[in-house]
């Protein structure tokens, strides 16, 4: 039944706690192409983060699999590149040597030494960093940081791209820049992506889809919302489209008024 | 005509508010930086010594009116005394040294005129070591139980923050085995040592191997427990960032585990070499293993009117030695820390 590039089929995820297991997911359904770009939003605690991990094959799922052009997943690797959501680079090396790590260990045997540099660099540079790559991780913004961090999972040439909010812990102006310059990246190497965000109009921006999320315990996929707008698409000019705004009035009312905010709920 | 009035002020301000921005600047520079460094370079300098000038005014107040059965308490002049007699006779017996050693080639050199196959006999000199000597003794002895400790201490935290089931099994030892006072192992590490380390020729001293293992196994814990917490808290992210990777158990360990516990592991270091250091003048003194701790011990026994004196430049020596062997941890911490925000004193 494999019918795209990326098929998560009937994934159940419960998680053992003292008091009993924990239903966190229940028979999620997904299927992406080659090339998509698929937000995943939904209410903190709803179970984002873990799709993402079970497609990273940093958790396995208790029920149901992934299936990555018809290879299940059960253990994590570079094809499944992950930004983290605090961009976890290694404090104690340059941001060079945090690509250096992942280039090394992929291309070991592949690449020259030469063209292993040639590589980093690159990447580097298409996340505008090329400037700071001899600075550690604690001389640099976090803006940089996560820019770092999306050149470390470009660099190992992902099937797809996986991102935990990876602009989550960024201010509104220096998240606009971030989101610059991923689409202008995807624009370049169009990569299948999975992203996870709490951000709507990042979400309507950045995306080909919307996969929208039920509030957890056993979450799953309320609806999924096709983002046709052309590309490339302005942010400046997307304020004053009636389509772009329809579209984000969908999402707000998916998240606002089908689904409310967990703390509602217990009140 | 009005307009380029305008515009003409206009320039003269900014250049005016530029030169204020110099003048500013050279106004913070002279009279803000120097004074701050030069005061707190003053400070810096004068608390300490108004602080030991103080103190040594008291010893020797306190000092003159306290009588021992080996004469009157030693003021810091009596000290001063005795620490340059010490070094005197270090000279001395340096001299002497050199003076057998020559006297005894050219006996032997002489022998040879005489008679060519003559049988030859190198002798080593065999003088009383010296205080110096003995500080010598001390700091390789400690370094060497020291190293000991770390080449087993920091593999075993490693192992114990890896894998809770390795810390939940070893747990139990470690606290056990931590409090216990050097004293207590001596008489066994000496027995130990007696029964296995026999050989005709040995290259270390028995004494020596004692009191290294002494230090080896009262300094090893705060390295283990340190690394065990330093590996045990790595960011999980991290270690996320290796299975993505897919590095091997090595790789993993040495690009990931080690550098980011580093910092953790070289606090520890640094405490085990100041407890290795304490430990060793307690085992030289009870064991009579050459070394500061003998010194005090024989200087104790011998009972002269000068041995106070002579035993409290020991005591300052072994407080200097152990301020400066934490500087040298603390510089070597500094230098393997990343994490530049922790302050580290």
């Amino acid at each position: 039944m494999s019918n795209g590039f990326l098929n998560i089929s009937q994934v159940s995820m419960e998680f053992p706690t003292p008091t009993g297991s924990f239903k966190a997911l229940e028979k999620v359904d997904l299927n992406i192409d080659e090339g998509e770009f698929v937000s995943l939003i939904g209410h903190s605690g709803c179970g984002k983060s873990t799709v993402l991990n079970i497609v990273a094959g940093l958790y396995e799922a208790t029920n149901g699999g992934v299936l990555l052009s018809d290879k299940e997943v059960n253990e994590p690797g570079p094809d499944r590149a992950v930004v983290f959501q605090n961009h976890s680079l290694l404090p104690w090396l340059s941001t060079y040597q945090n690509v250096e790590l992942a280039v090394k260990q992929i291309f070991k045997g592949k690449k020259s030494k030469a063209e292993m540099h040639e590589w980093i660099v690159h990447n580097l540079k298409l996340v505008h960093m090329e400037h700071a790559m001899d600075k550690k991780p604690s001389e640099i913004s976090g803006g940089m940081k996560q820019r770092v961090g999306i050149a470390r999972a470009l660099a190992m040439e992902p099937k797809v791209l996986l991102m935990d909010e990876p602009f989550g812990a960024l201010d509104a102006l220096t998240r606009a820049h971030m989101q610059d310059t991923l689409i202008e990246i995807q624009a370049d190497l169009n990569n299948t992506v999975i992203m996870i965000t709490h951000d709507v109009d990042e979400a309507v921006l950045l995306s080909d889809r919307i996969v929208m999320m039920t509030n957890g315990p056993s979450a799953t996929i309320g609806e999924i919302l096709d983002i046709d707008l052309p590309r490339p698409r302005e942010r400046v000019t997307l304020a004053d489209d009636p389509q772009y705004n329809h579209l984000r009035a969908e999402v707000l009312k998916f998240l606002y008024e089908r689904q409310h905010r967990p703390e509602d709920k217990v009140a | 005509m009005n307009t380029r009035v305008e515009a003409m002020v206009g320039n003269l301000s900014i250049y005016r508010t530029n030169l204020d921005k110099v003048s500013l600047k050279l106004k913070k520079l002279k009279d803000v930086n120097w004074k701050e460094t030069f005061w707190s370079g003053l400070r810096a300098l004068f608390l300490p010594a108004i602080a030991i000038l103080i103190f040594l005014t008291l010893w020797s107040v306190v000092a003159s009116q306290i009588q021992t059965s080996l004469g009157q308490l030693p003021g810091p002049s009596q000290v001063l005394e005795q620490t340059l007699i010490l070094i005197d006779e270090h000279n001395e017996e340096r001299d002497k040294e050199v003076a057998f050693y020559e006297r005894q080639d050219k006996r032997n050199a002489k022998k040879l005129v005489t008679n060519p196959d003559a049988k030859i006999k190198v002798r080593s000199y065999t003088g009383k070591p010296t205080f110096i000597d003995q500080v010598g003794t001390s700091v390789v002895t400690v370094a060497t139980g020291f190293i000991l400790a770390s080449l087993i201490a920091i593999p075993i935290g490693i192992f114990c923050g890896l894998s809770s089931s390795v810390y939940q099994a070893l747990n139990p030892l470690i606290q056990t085995f931590k409090p216990v006072s050097p004293l207590a192992w001596l008489p066994i590490v000496t027995m130990i040592v007696s029964a296995v380390y026999v050989s005709d020729d040995p290259v270390f001293s028995k004494s020596f191997v004692n009191s290294a293992i002494t230090v080896m196994l009262c300094c090893m814990w705060p390295t283990i427990i340190n690394t065990t917490v330093g590996v045990n808290s790595i960011d999980n992210d991290l270690i996320n960032v290796g299975r993505v990777l897919r590095l091997n158990w090595y790789t993993k360990i040495i690009k990931i585990v080690l550098p980011s516990s580093v910092p953790m592991m070289f606090a520890g270091l640094r405490v085990s070499l100041g407890i290795g250091w304490m430990v060793l003048i307690a085992a030289e003194m009870l064991a009579q293993n050459p070394g500061l701790g003998k010194f005090v011990w024989d200087e104790f026994q011998n009972g002269s009117s000068n041995s106070l004196a002579r035993i409290m430049v020991a005591v300052f020596a072994i407080g200097l030695i152990g301020f400066l062997l934490d500087r040298f941890m603390l510089i070597l911490q500094r230098s393997v820390s990343w994490d530049k925000s922790a302050t580290i004193r």
